[in-house]
């Protein structure tokens, strides 16, 4: 019987030759992901379990995002137990504030995400890097104590969705309206506890950006992980990002006859931009039926849609306008902050009367950095719109693409971006 | 004895559970005194030590924040009662030493404020209100220990 992707991944990582749907195997870990939310308790939990072991220095990645730079002083509080405890164990790739960047955006960036590795992290949309043909899964701070302690985890091995993305996307259409569709049509624990292999002629025009969008999301549907084959375009990438130190990896592919517990089929050429409304990101609905309500706020950043492909995206439209409401730009990692600088998207968003911020999670999860206050609606290139989720729980989160939050900046409303687009 | 806080709703996500604007924190005590906030602002004042949240299908989904599972514990929440869990906030519980019961229709079968008395081994929940024996299926072996030494840490450390 032939396996998926994800099997053959944990198999390696297991030290096993075949592993099947629902068996639980333990499997060793590649890359932890550790940021200032989750990771601050996991090194108190250690401590007081008289824990002193990291299992591979060179394994770690530590990055402050959700608060950074601190919001308040609990925050600094976090990031100097955190600081304190990377530079205490010489944590090889410590990313301190100024290098930091919101932490699915910059792993992949710096060069720690190959394929065929199982990774972790104590964040949710950890499942980002299946984008890489990998394996990766958010975990809490208990298992990520676990992990940095003994670098090995238990896991069951889930069973595979293949989600197939029929034709090529039409102007204006981006993955984030793909991966909106995807999770409106299974609901938001349409892949609870599953694998979500993504497939399908779309996949070939996206670059890992817009990839990196739709793996984001897996979580948003139930999803344990999600993947994406590795191609020229995944290769490419990584020439690029890949250290000389880690260059190597090795590809793994899901054999002709893997099993799939079920397949769901996208026509993406029929697609048009879509929102998630309030307050599923399962709620979504195409432009075409919610276009004219009047919003309060735009936010262009996070893990989901924060990098700098999406930035050019949003500079397009706003580009020689002004921007009808609060507009804050999150550039999610300090390398798209600069390239924002360097080719002029900064200027044209200073221009258009937005803000733009330092890389942060930020308002994202309504931690600071633009805040909603109640009766409020935000349009919102992020991942959740849960009741709350960034600010007042009276207030309303409108989930969509870099273009589609672009365009609803300049109109003040929410507005179908292909009208802006050449 | 434990009463039930009965949800009728489906997808209570850890943001509801805890709010991340407290996220700054991960002191239990003051997890606590927000727990259940942005679904239920008068939760805590009327949870009592060892009371059952019962709710919809996805209960937990969303962040991996272990801090929503700090909160339930620190305001005294005995388990939580749900027909589905999100994967990431089930396997925190149990982590966490804190028991979760997989159960078909439970905002069905439990209504708010039941008394209930839960035999976790065996997978049965008596509501004392209803007269009413209802099964579960219980948890297996490993993580009833993982609960019952007080979480995954404490467990490895005693083996």
């Amino acid at each position: 019987m032939g396996m998926t992707i994800t099997e053959k991944i944990l198999a390696r990582a297991a030290g096993r030759d075949t592993v099947a749907a629902g068996e639980l195997v333990s499997a060793g870990i590649d890359v932890i992901m550790c940021h200032d939310v989750t990771t601050p308790p996991a090194i108190s939990m250690l401590k007081e379990h008289g824990i002193d072991r990291v299992f591979d220095t060179s394994k770690i990645v530590v990055t402050p995002d959700h608060f950074q730079p601190a919001k308040d002083i609990k925050s600094a509080e976090l990031h100097k137990r955190l600081d304190a405890w990377a530079r205490e164990k010489g944590i090889e790739h410590y990313y301190k504030i100024g290098r930091a960047g919101v932490c699915h955006a910059l792993l992949p960036e710096q060069g720690h995400i190959r394929p065929g590795e199982v990774i972790v992290g104590g964040d949710s949309h950890t499942c980002t890097y299946g984008a890489f043909a990998a394996f990766s899964t958010g975990i809490g701070s208990t298992d990520l104590a676990a992990a940095i302690a003994t670098g090995e985890l238990w896991f069951k091995a889930p069973a595979s969705m293949k989600i197939v993305l029929n034709g090529s996307l039409a102007k204006g259409v981006y993955s984030k309206d793909v991966i909106i569709a995807v999770i409106t049509k299974i609901g938001v624990d349409g892949a609870l506890y599953k694998a979500m292999e993504f497939t399908g002629d779309a996949l070939k025009d996206m670059t890992m950006e817009a990839r990196m969008t739709i793996t984001n999301m897996v979580i948003e549907a139930g999803g344990k992980n999600g993947t994406i084959a590795f191609d020229e375009v995944t290769k490419a990438y990584l020439d690029v990002h890949l250290k000389d130190s880690n260059a190597d990896y090795t590809v793994f592919e899901s054999d002709a006859d893997a099993v799939y517990e079920s397949v769901v089929e996208i026509d993406c050429a029929a697609l048009e931009p879509m929102v998630a409304k309030p307050h599923l990101p399962g709620n979504g609905a195409p432009i075409s039926e919610c276009a004219g309500l009047e919003m309060d706020q735009s936010y262009i950043g996070s893990c989901t849609n924060g990098r700098i492909e999406d930035m050019r995206i949003a500079a397009e439209i706003i580009k020689g306008r002004q921007v009808a409401i609060r507009t804050i730009i999150v550039p999610a990692t300090p390398v798209i902050w600069k390239q924002m600088m360097d080719e002029g998207l900064s200027e044209i968003f200073y221009e258009a009367g937005c803000v733009v911020s330092a890389p942060t999670c930020g308002a994202c999860l309504g931690g600071f950095m633009g805040i909603l206050a109640a009766g409020e609606r935000c349009v919102s290139t992020t991942n959740r719109n849960f009741v709350g989720r960034m600010g007042s729980p009276k207030s309303e989160v409108y989930l969509a693409s870099p273009a589609t939050a672009a365009a609803s900046a300049v109109e003040g409303k929410l507005t179908d971006c292909r009208k802006y687009l050449k | 004895m434990a009463k039930a806080h009965v949800y009728k709703r489906d997808y209570i996500n850890t943001d509801e559970i805890i709010p991340a604007r407290y996220l700054n924190t991960d002191d239990v005590a003051e997890l606590a005194t927000h727990c259940m906030e942005d679904l239920d602002t008068g939760f805590v004042g009327k949870c009592s030590a060892g009371d059952v949240i019962v709710g919809g299908v996805d209960f937990g989904c969303g962040s991996s924040r272990e801090h929503a599972v700090w909160a339930l514990q620190g305001a005294k929440v005995g388990a939580v009662i749900a027909p589905t869990f999100a994967r990431i906030f089930y396997r925190n519980c149990i982590n966490c030493g804190f028991y979760v019961i997989e159960l078909e229709n439970a905002a069905e079968k439990i209504n708010d404020g039941d008394e209930i008395e839960i035999d976790y081994g065996k997978g049965v929940i008596n509501n004392k209100t209803q007269g009413k024996a209802i099964e579960f299926r219980p948890l297996p072996d490993f993580a009833i220990e993982i609960i019952k030494d007080g979480g995954l840490l404490e467990h490895i450390k005693k083996k």
